[in-house]
């Protein structure tokens, strides 16, 4: 059994005539100590996504569809049951560790905070964990006694990676985690997740609108667009070979070293994501789409089948070829 | 808001003493030494920043001086200051050598009175205000953090709170009660704390919409766990610059409430003197030494907590831009 299976997940704000659709019929499976990516765009609803994996959704936000995670259903849970699975089933790190820390409060004592929150350890035994945890990430157990004001965006981050480990979880979802960060601190932070991740056989779910981080990172990717999964593939395959129109689109928008090619042209993408509010009719790229056809302004392009292990929602895959 | 009092400092004080090599010091240290360390060096940043308040550092020199006097009353004058039977002087003296404000309608000296019910009124204040702010903070935070209907309904049940006359109905309480001081306290506590709960209300609205709250509930805190944990210590200096202000209310109000009757006919208080100088008919006599000192020391320690209360706030959040 997979660790995660997102069934159908549809995420609606608002009712009425003023409902907005962020998330419509997304179909994810995440097998037990492997890493999945999710791109897009902004708006696309990556990380609407994320935080409904946990419920974590204001209430105006209506979700249908299933999340089984370990093959319990997330959005069935009991309110306690829930607040039971919040961080110890799957944790989060989230994106812009400066404001997920609460700035009154001692590093170590935010870190013990999910250990104290869930039962799992006596004040005493959550600062020797802290400790441990602290080192695991990087930094010198001392620092538990710091304030996040006097630890830098790296450091910072490296804290929320600490908090996300702290209740040993099965899964961590990871939300642009590295998005406020420089090159070279975005590198060893990958690097610090991938080797934590693999450490500890945790699955990775990683939310980013970098293709190639995640491609690095990752071993299945799924590009999301206008809130569907639009291409999902081996991470190699589907940053190097897109099947989907817009899969490409992303994956040449970042000039890759070693080839002059990409790096004289780099390719953008014309237009602007669609509104949610007002989405196209047919296949909801279209509008933007350099490959289209006029069937694709009428007909909705429902994933299919792309060769191994691949699957991506357009008008030209398994047909053409 | 620590983060803000903190950025505002124009030149951070360094956090551990002077070696260089962070590492290297820390290592030795225990937690609980380095904790006692940052807490006195945060202690230290509050008092530099303090100091440059002239108003509040004169505020605060009163308040340690009637502070002082009040604790050392039973030394200075005694409890049997208040004694009716044993008076030592006749009735209505005038100004003297012996005593320095002449004697009340009892032969009591009113120096001694005046001494004696600085810690009535500062006991009283401080109370009083602790328990209003306390409510309001409850309030406040139960409202701002449960929001929809219920925030609703709890906040029109301020509003109505907030534009009763206060007065009246500490009145009305301190009528219908017993007559002790505890009624004064509860009666000043219940109607004074709407600023209060529409203050936290506003900031807890405000720190509940940032991400580590979003975090916490990730983590699977309950709503109590959000409000203790963050919100609280998010709000604890608006709500401390809002007792030290609401001292000096609570202080007039208690004379008000002594002076109409309704305090504690036992104790001798500030208000009470005052009532005791009307009955005596010591404003029609002209005997300005019997009216004049009681009124003056309520005038100063309310103004002496105001400028403390002024300076407190600022220095905790520079954004209120409060004058120097």
């Amino acid at each position: 059994m997979s660790l995660l299976e997102v069934r159908d997940l549809r995420v609606t704000y608002g009712s009425g005539a003023a409902a907005v659709p962020a998330v419509r019929g997304v179909d994810l499976t995440l097998e037990a100590g492997t890493k999945l990516g999710v791109a897009g765009e902004s708006g696309c609803g990556k990380s609407t996504l994320a935080l409904a994996l946990l419920r974590l959704l204001p209430a105006s936000a209506r979700l249908e569809g299933e999340v089984l995670l370990d093959g319990e259903d997330v959005l069935a849970m009991s309110w306690g049951r829930l607040r039971a699975v919040r961080w110890a089933g799957a944790s989060i790190v989230f994106q812009g560790a400066m404001h997920s820390l609460n700035a009154v409060h001692r590093i170590g004592d935010q870190i013990a905070e999910p250990l104290l929150v869930h039962g799992r350890a006596t004040p005493a035994a959550a600062r020797a964990r802290v400790g441990e945890l602290l080192e695991h990430v990087g930094l010198p157990a001392a620092r538990a006694a710091a304030y996040p004001h006097e630890l830098s965006g790296g450091q910072r981050q490296r804290v929320m990676i600490a908090m996300a480990l702290a209740c040993d979880p099965r899964l961590i979802v990871a939300d642009e985690p590295t998005t406020a960060l420089d090159v070279m601190i975005q590198a060893q932070i990958l690097r610090l997740i991938e080797g934590l991740v693999a450490e500890q056989s945790i699955s990775l779910l990683m939310i980013s609108h970098d293709l190639a981080v995640l491609a690095d990172t990752c071993d299945r990717l799924a590009v999301m667009y206008a809130g569907r999964v639009v291409e999902e593939g081996p991470a190699r395959e589907v940053y190097e070979a897109a099947a989907h129109p817009y899969g490409r689109a992303l994956s040449s928008a970042f000039p890759r070293i070693g080839d002059p090619a990409s790096r004289r042209a780099p390719r953008g993408l014309p237009g602007d994501p669609p509104d949610p509010a007002a989405l196209p009719g047919g296949c909801t790229f279209h509008p933007r789409c350099p490959v289209a056809l006029d069937a694709c302004g009428e007909l909705d392009q429902e994933l299919r089948e792309a060769g191994a292990g691949r699957r991506a929602a357009c008008v030209h895959v398994g047909s053409a070829s | 808001m620590t983060s803000s009092t903190t950025s505002a400092t124009p030149a951070p004080e360094p956090l551990e003493p002077p070696p260089a090599v962070p590492g290297s010091v820390r290592k030795p240290l225990s937690a609980a030494s380095l904790a006692r360390q940052r807490r006195k060096a945060s202690a230290v940043r509050f008092w530099k920043q303090y100091r440059t308040h002239r108003a509040g550092l004169y505020g605060l020199a009163g308040l340690v001086l009637i502070a002082l006097l009040a604790l050392a009353a039973p030394l200075l004058v005694g409890a049997d200051v208040q004694s009716v039977t044993a008076a030592p002087g006749t009735a209505l003296e005038s100004p003297s050598t012996e005593f320095p404000l002449g004697t009340d309608q009892f032969g009591r000296s009113l120096l001694g009175l005046l001494i004696w019910g600085a810690r009535i009124s500062l006991l009283v204040g401080l109370l009083a205000a602790a328990l209003s702010v306390a409510i309001g903070t409850l309030v406040g935070i139960v409202a701002g953090h449960y929001g929809g209907w219920f925030s609703t309904v709890v906040m029109r049940i301020t509003d109505w709170f907030l534009v009763m006359p206060a007065l009246v109905l500490a009145i009305v309480l301190a009528t219908v009660m017993s007559r002790s001081m505890w009624t004064v306290v509860l009666a000043i506590g219940v109607t004074s704390w709407p600023t209060t709960a529409r203050l936290v209300r506003a900031q807890t609205i405000a720190v509940e919409s940032r991400p580590y709250i979003e975090r916490a509930t990730a983590l699977g805190g309950g709503h109590r766990h959000v409000m203790t944990r963050h919100v609280l210590p998010n709000v604890m200096p608006l709500v401390l610059a809002q007792t030290t202000l609401g001292i000096s209310t609570a202080i007039l109000t208690e004379a008000t409430l002594a002076f109409l009757g309704l305090g504690d006919p036992t104790v001798v208080s500030w208000g009470g003197m005052l009532q005791d100088a009307r009955e005596a008919g010591a404003v029609s006599s002209g005997h300005w030494w019997y009216l004049a000192p009681p009124g003056i020391a309520i005038a100063l320690v309310a103004l002496a907590f105001t400028l403390c209360g002024r300076a407190v706030e600022s220095v905790l959040n520079p954004k209120l831009g409060v004058g120097r």
